[in-house]
């Protein structure tokens, strides 16, 4: 088990290296020039003196060449520098540090709401037997897929901030804002798990230990309660790793339909002005995030199913 | 935090609002003649409160995040909005008569050869932190824009340039010497860029300067800035010293604003509509419909400056032809343009400058909409009608490409409607659409037919910044013995109507050569609720809160 975890963490490492220098070169071979950009933002129309520029390019060190520049970044980062934003100047690790609480909230949120959906859909489905009530069920994950987010936000915030003053429509502030962005993007999740699930336990309900169940005098909900969901669930809890960081790409949709601040907003405004040091430290803190959950997924599964740990184990 | 500190109260305030707001509307529309019928006349200015009432917190949405606070480093309009009310300058632009009148300066000589500004500072005046404002503070500024701020700093910087020094009398007198003459000084020291902040901000590193660590001494002090979420402001308690321009002497009026950055400009008319705003930036046409069924009012002004244009790139063929260029600018249907993909904030351009510019002349007569004469000149330079109605010469198809950002929402809509126009005379023009990133890029390599973009700036020396071959010339251009001239001679003329007259014959010249094809004026378009009164646009067309007031119940 040590052994596995060890081997996990440090392949863990190689992802994050790997997404630092990815980002870093793709960042590096785009032909504009963030300082530029920075200024022709704060001129506004007025022409930039080009010596201004060279002065800013090497403030920042970009006019090293591109295999020590990344040396020195990859060092200061490293060392948990991940240096300082190119158009606002503040610093990169302080404004992921304000932006993650609000997103691990939102994010977190619309998991519970997600997964409860997901689950009740696909456990309703799952246990009824009435036909007509199963086929309308399982038709609501796919609808859940096709719309978008933005679409789903607006509607929401029609109806429940400015139809009916429900909720606030924008902000960051108490438990009453952070309903509606978290439902918007607890829809598009709680539809594949409950696709997911749904699919799980369809098959575990055919299998020999469930009719052994039967046999001993087990009632329907008790059969699924303990023995049909704990099988049937172990693809949506590895399918869960992933979806949570996709919750974190959701968040860029969401946040702005919202106003909320957060991850998605720092990334939106970090790609768009190209300010390098900060879309480096995002990608680097979502790939952690996407790591730390499959990892957690994986370790979740010999909690569920003991085979997982002796298969894994004896090799 | 900033729009929610009201919520609870507000469902319970909304009926007596309304009943307020609509008898504030018809006042509101008799100012803006924007209600042609007669019936509100009378009725609306009676039911209106009579008496600016104190107190009171105003939660502003803005379309997009600010760059930062700092009045001397920030150029985009949402910056302003904010970084105006922190701070004051040495002169004052009346929005109406567009004249330079007394401020934090209440008087100032300048030398004849304008190289040399001598300024008067008023007494008494005082920044946030107590301290008084005086030479020291305006010459501190002054030395950083030209020194190592200017880096970040670049509106302000190109204001100063040619800037020798600031040379100190006493306490309330300062000369500021130029190495040249420098006819656009006096307006730039209006701006919101060359305000005046306490010398210990000069010190400031300039990215702490603009998460806002400044002093200023205007009517709002900050209270807390978050990157991309907003910021608050509260009263200047002692404030003593607006322009002559504003409606009251003394404090502001409002307690606190509020700001907050609403992306979404649904969110923002929605917000509004259901009192979870006060007031909103960039309205878009769509959402006027809301703000004003909800009792809310949409102002507007024109940003001075260089309206949307289209320049051509002249190293670019067939746009090295006067011609092609000349037929361009009559090709283009001003009007439809403004009445079907904009609205009636927005005003056709009538000129290379915006109407609200000082020295602006109308040449709408010379932009007048005519495909047939545009058609005759493209025929007699060559450009012959081709199978599928592009013109053709020497083989080769009338083809351009217009590069722009869409900044402004409106930018796409009114391209394509242009492009149908040329396509009716046999031009075909294609749409690029990039992002601002891409643009710097494009303009930095001079990868285009033509750029598509406005500036704002309350002088007509707007017009050598952006035309003359020795500044930004994004028409690429070789250096001529006409336009060339007349932008720089008017930066040397003291004499108003003189300056007025090289000005004119600048915007002229510029025509004559086709060096831009106005399109549209760009206009500022703010929602307000019915309670909100007498906010106020400076002449840049920017934001000023000193005079807003928000009606009291009780």
């Amino acid at each position: 088990m040590a052994a596995y975890v060890l081997r996990r963490v440090g392949g863990a490492v190689g992802v994050l290296w790997a997404a630092f220098t990815v980002s870093y070169l793709i960042l590096y071979l785009l032909p504009s020039d963030p300082v530029a950009i920075m200024l022709d933002q704060g001129a506004g129309g007025e022409r930039v003196d080009p010596a201004r520029v060279a002065e800013l390019r090497e403030r920042y060190g970009f006019d090293q060449g591109p295999v020590q520049q990344y040396l020195t970044l990859l060092g200061r980062a490293l060392t948990g520098d991940l240096g300082t934003s190119i158009s606002s100047g503040a610093p990169v690790a302080g404004l992921i540090a304000d932006a993650l609480p609000q997103t691990a909230q939102l994010a977190g949120l619309a998991l519970v709401l997600g997964l409860a959906g997901g689950t009740a859909i696909a456990g309703l489905a799952s246990w009824t037997r009435a036909a007509w009530l199963r086929d309308l069920l399982l038709l609501l994950p796919p609808l859940g897929v096709a719309v978008p987010g933005f679409w789903v936000g607006l509607v929401l915030l029609h109806l429940f901030s400015f139809t009916w003053f429900v909720f606030p429509a924008v902000g960051n502030e108490g438990f009453s804002a952070l309903v509606l962005p978290a439902v918007t993007l607890a829809v598009g999740l709680s539809a594949v798990v409950a696709q997911v699930l749904a699919q799980g336990l369809r098959e575990a309900w055919r299998a020999p230990y469930v009719e052994v169940a039967f046999a001993k005098g087990a009632g329907r909900g008790r059969v699924l309660a303990a023995h049909v969901a704990r099988n049937g669930s172990l693809p949506t809890v590895t399918v869960l790793g992933v979806l949570v960081g996709n919750l974190l790409g959701g968040t860029v949709v969401v946040e702005t339909v919202f106003s909320r601040q957060g991850f998605g907003r720092l990334v939106e405004n970090a790609v768009t002005t190209q300010d390098i040091p900060v879309v480096q430290g995002l990608v680097v803190v979502a790939a952690a995030v996407f790591v730390t959950t499959s990892l957690l997924a994986d370790l979740a599964h010999p909690l569920l199913d003991p085979r997982v740990t002796t298969a894994r184990g004896a090799r | 935090m900033y729009p929610t500190s009201r919520q609870q109260d507000a469902p319970l305030r909304r009926s007596a609002r309304r009943a307020a707001s609509i008898a504030a509307v018809l006042g509101a529309c008799l100012a803006l003649a924007g209600c042609a019928g007669t019936a509100a006349q009378g009725a609306g200015q009676e039911a209106g409160p009579a008496e600016p009432a104190p107190g009171g917190t105003l939660r502003f949405a803005l379309g997009a995040a600010p760059q930062g606070v700092d009045p001397q480093q920030v150029g985009t309009n949402v910056s302003i909005y904010v970084a105006r009310q922190l701070a004051d300058s040495l002169t004052d632009q009346d929005p109406v008569t567009g004249r330079i009148e007394p401020w934090l300066a209440e008087s100032w000589d300048i030398s004849d050869d304008l190289t040399r500004f001598t300024f008067h500072l008023r007494e008494g005046v005082t920044f946030s932190d107590g301290s008084d404002l005086t030479a020291d503070d305006v010459k501190a500024g002054f030395d950083a824009i030209a020194g190592d701020l200017g880096a970040t700093a670049p509106l302000a910087a190109s204001y100063l340039a040619g800037y020798e020094g600031t040379e100190i009398a006493d306490d309330h007198t300062l000369t500021v010497v130029f190495d040249a003459p420098n006819a656009q000084f006096l307006q730039a020291t209006s701006t919101v860029s060359l305000a005046v902040l306490a010398q210990e901000t000069a010190a400031v590193d300039p990215s702490e300067r603009l998460q806002g660590e400044i002093v200023g001494s205007g009517p709002f002090v900050l209270e807390s800035y978050t990157q991309d979420q907003g910021a608050v402001l509260t009263r200047r308690a002692g404030y003593d010293w607006a322009p002559a321009s504003a409606a009251h002497d003394g404090e502001a009026y409002l307690d606190r604003i509020e700001f907050s950055v609403v992306p979404e400009s649904g969110v923002r008319a929605g917000g509004l509509a259901s009192d979870q705003f006060d007031a909103v930036g960039d309205v878009l046409p769509q959402d006027v419909p809301q703000i004003e069924g909800s009792g809310g009012t949409v102002l507007t002004r024109a940003n001075p400056g260089v309206p949307f244009i289209l320049q051509p790139n002249l190293t670019r063929p067939p746009l090295d032809d006067a011609d092609v260029r000349r037929a361009l600018l009559l090709a283009v249907d001003r009007t439809e343009l403004v009445d079907t993909v904009l609205s009636d904030a927005f005003e056709p351009a009538t000129g290379v400058l915006a109407s609200t510019t000082p020295g602006y002349v109308d040449r709408s007569d010379r932009l007048a909409f005519d495909p047939d004469e545009a058609g005759r000149i493209l025929g007699a330079a060559g450009w012959t009608p081709g199978a599928d109605g592009i013109r053709v010469k020497d083989g080769e198809p009338l083809e351009l490409e217009v590069t722009y950002a869409p900044v402004f929402t409106g930018s796409g809509p009114v391209l394509e409607l242009v492009a149908q126009q040329l396509r009716a005379v046999g031009v075909d023009l294609r749409l690029r659409q990039v992002t601002a990133a891409e643009q710097t890029t494009a303009q930095q390599s001079g990868d285009y037919d033509l750029y598509y973009y406005n500036v704002t700036r309350a002088d007509a020396d707007i017009l050598r910044t952006q035309f003359s071959t020795a500044q930004r010339n994004l028409s690429l251009r070789e250096a001529d013995d006409v336009v060339d001239p007349l932008l720089e001679e008017q930066l040397g003329e003291r004499d108003a109507d003189a300056r007025a007259a090289l000005v004119a014959d600048a915007q002229d010249a510029i025509l004559d050569d086709a060096l831009a094809v106005p399109l549209f004026e760009l206009s500022q378009s703010i929602g307000v609720r019915g309670d909100v009164h007498d906010v106020t646009f400076d002449a840049s067309s920017r934001l000023l809160f000193h005079d807003a007031w928000i009606e009291q119940e009780g």
